[in-house]
């Protein structure tokens, strides 16, 4: 296992071209190019925007303006949620080059989990484009609420961003290569894991802050998305400069490096199945 | 060992697990069982590769032959490292590049050039090495003009070509070659054998996995053959392929036998169920009969029918221009004067090919009682390859027959010329005037 883990640094060259041709692939075609992994997160939150300030207000005083902090969350989730929906049908949907040519399997579903985290980067600078925009327009304030004067992006909190994200990466990649092993072997993973999405979605503060239910306190701390989404809300939204859960996304540091090296150590057991299976 | 070995395989046995025939269908079931570990366990097994030895000399181009099944594309994955040994060990000393499945890693929507890049690196080069390549890969693929095109828009040749292509530009110290020579047109074979040639004269090992019984004999220093999983025989190239012939041969013989054998049996239980209305249908219905029978009112019975060879074996396959013997056993439960016995070949598409009987070669019946052997001699067989039919009865003169035996006996015609039509007339080729012309040298 670990003589096949420091393989996957010679493959490095692999997984890149693998991932840009993931990216040229899906926007072969297409007018605007890799324009809409701007174009989709833009329209969606321009949507978002309207929704939010015309039909359904949001009047949580702590969560204004509410597309941002519905943002703040939502993005990192898609990657998450769209890097396992993906991977763990790329065993399968990759079997004539496990069958057929010599290839690093734990290749695939890591080139899904990086192709949506290039689409969750790109997301970034829209995301934080409307965030200078509303701090110093401040449209969104609710009144009575002090109106957010000061843009909540602040250096000494942005320093951890990329920590975050790396958390969420090896978190996420460490799921992605459990899943995918198991989906060779037992089909059904595919749909369970479409469902309890859905779930898993609801049960991460991403569309309620987390204070909101404190009663639930508890068991949302034991979801580990909570932490990741909770930092990327601390970090971009809250406007307060100090970064409160750095001691959990630390914690979730760690268990992220455990849920990897096990997902790996499982993905390297059934690797030689794959080959017979797919 | 002074000799250095590319390849080895060392008492080399492998057993795929069948994972189909699993008892659980789902997660769900597996969970609810709490099997899930015992069932991720294998529950069937099936022996592709039974303790197999192998040695591959740098430098010479190695044939794996056998029937389909044998196990020829397993020792293949097994050396390309893309499955594992169960037992023994694989050893492999150089790069390898595999032709196991052309183009295995294109991606439809991207363009052949960008193609060439990730095939490359997924099959070991880099970056920078298959820049220096690409114009050789791109001349070789004849792709020029299509290049920039996305892939899915190619053609399967255009798609072999360009995946060939990348595999032997790789600059392997080992190749290995699965059945992939099939895809191209006569030219762009041509344009692979050549290459391959190359190769062999750079001193590179090719592992050649073929059906092509000539191109190893023509091409290979060594050759294996496996039969089962099994080493059946190994060495010198020509000497295995005749070995592997011969069993080919041996099996279709037997396969023929059988054959002959399961259609005589139910013809004989056909007739014993239904013998009158056998009899009654007479032989104007009956000579439309388009399968295989037998019907007649049996006075005079065909008891044996054999086809023999030269040597009065008896033998199902010959080769074309072969001597051909074929001998009825006929028994008369009652004297009889009137008699006539005839014998038909058709061929696979159910043309007769020659009919003919004594009464049309003015044999004039006298008598005939108790046990009597007839034999045919065909004292050439001037047909071409293929598969044919015999149909052999005894008859009276009106055509009322005794015993009519509808297609029972199949032999095999084989040949090394591959002409075509159905007769083969004895014939040569002369040349005169301004022309050039050699015989090819036998392959």
């Amino acid at each position: 296992m670990w003589h096949n883990l420091a393989q996957l640094l010679r493959y490095r060259g692999l997984i890149q071209s693998l991932v840009a041709r993931e990216l040229k692939a899906r926007y072969r075609g297409s007018a605007l190019g890799i324009f809409w992994s701007f174009g989709n997160p833009l329209l969606l939150l321009l949507i978002y925007s309207a929704i939010f300030k015309y039909f359904v207000p949001n009047r949580d005083s702590t969560v204004q303006p509410y597309v941002l902090f519905l943002f703040c969350g939502l993005l990192p989730w898609t990657w998450f949620a769209a890097s396992l929906n993906e991977s763990v049908g790329s065993l399968i949907a990759g079997g004539n080059l496990i069958k057929k040519v010599l290839f690093p399997a734990e290749v695939l579903p890591i080139v899904s989990v990086l192709a949506n985290m290039v689409h969750f980067l790109l997301g970034l600078p829209i995301l934080a484009g409307f965030l200078v925009y509303y701090a110093y327009t401040g449209p969104g304030a609710a009144p009575g609420t002090p109106a957010i004067a000061q843009v909540a992006l602040h250096p000494a909190e942005l320093i951890w961003l990329p920590v975050v994200i790396l958390i969420q990466l090896v978190l996420t990649t460490g799921l992605a290569l459990m899943l995918s092993a198991l989906t060779v072997h037992f089909r059904d993973v595919r749909d369970i894991l479409a469902n309890f999405l859905t779930f898993w979605f609801f049960a991460t503060p991403i569309i309620y802050p987390v204070q909101s239910v404190p009663g639930l306190k508890p068991l949302l701390d034991l979801n580990p998305l909570t932490h990741l989404t909770v930092s990327y809300q601390e970090i971009l939204f809250y406007p307060d400069n100090a970064f409160g859960h750095v001691y959990w996304l630390l914690v979730l540091g760690g268990v992220s490096v455990v849920v990897f090296l096990a997902g790996y150590w499982l993905f390297d057991r059934l690797r030689d199945s794959f080959a017979e299976v797919v | 060992m002074t000799v250095k070995s590319a390849i080895v395989l060392d008492h080399v046995t492998k057993i795929y697990r069948r994972f189909g025939s699993r008892h659980f269908a789902t997660l769900k079931s597996a969970l609810l069982r709490r099997s899930i570990l015992e069932d991720l366990k294998p529950s069937e097994t099936f022996c592709a590769m039974n303790d197999v030895s192998l040695r591959v000399p740098t430098g010479s181009t190695f044939g794996v032959i056998g029937r389909n099944g044998s196990g020829k594309s397993t020792a293949l994955k097994l050396v390309a490292g893309i499955t594992k040994p169960t037992s023994g060990t694989v050893t492999v000393t150089g790069r390898i590049s595999a032709l196991i499945e052309l183009g295995a890693g294109f991606h439809p929507e991207i363009s052949g050039r960008e193609n060439v890049f990730i095939n490359g690196i997924m099959l070991g080069l880099t970056k920078r090495e298959i820049e220096r390549r690409f114009d050789e890969i791109v001349e070789f693929s004849d792709l020029a003009d299509f290049i920039d095109e996305p892939v899915k828009n190619y053609s399967s040749g255009m798609y072999m070509r360009l995946g060939f292509s990348v595999a032997v530009h790789v600059d392997p110290e080992v190749l290995l070659v699965d059945e992939v020579l099939a895809v191209g047109d006569e030219a762009f074979t041509h344009k692979c054998l050549d290459k391959f040639a190359d190769l062999k004269r750079r001193r590179k090992t090719i592992l050649l996995v073929t059906h092509s019984l000539n191109l190893v004999e023509r091409f290979c220093d060594e050759a294996m053959w496996l039969d089962g999983g099994r080493n059946e025989a190994e060495g010198d190239s020509k000497r295995v392929v005749d070995a592997y012939m011969a069993k080919v041969q041996l099996d279709e013989e037997r396969q023929l036998a059988t054959a002959d054998v399961r259609a005589r049996q139910d013809a004989d239980s056909a007739a014993r169920s239904q013998p009158r209305a056998a009899e009654a249908a007479g032989p104007t219905a009956d000579v439309k009969h388009l399968g295989e029978g037998r019907w007649g009112s049996r006075v005079v019975e065909i008891s044996q029918v054999g086809l023999l060879d030269l040597h009065g074996q008896a033998a199902h396959v010959f080769q074309a221009g072969d001597l051909m013997r074929i001998h009825l056993r006929v028994r008369a439960s009652r004297p009889v004067d009137d008699f006539v016995f005839a014998v038909g070949i058709f061929n696979a598409e159910g043309v007769c090919v020659y009919g003919t009987n004594t009464e049309i070669e003015g044999f004039r019946p006298q008598s005939l009682s108790g046990d009597a052997d007839v034999f045919l001699y065909f004292e050439a067989l001037e047909l071409v390859e293929g598969t044919y039919k015999v149909d052999v009865a005894v008859h009276t003169r009106d055509g009322v027959p005794y015993d009519y035996h509808r297609l029972f006996y199949t032999f095999r015609v084989k040949s090394r010329t591959k002409d075509v039509g159905i007769y083969r007339p004895r014939h040569r080729w002369e040349f005169e005037g301004q022309v050039s012309i050699a015989p090819q040298e036998p392959s």
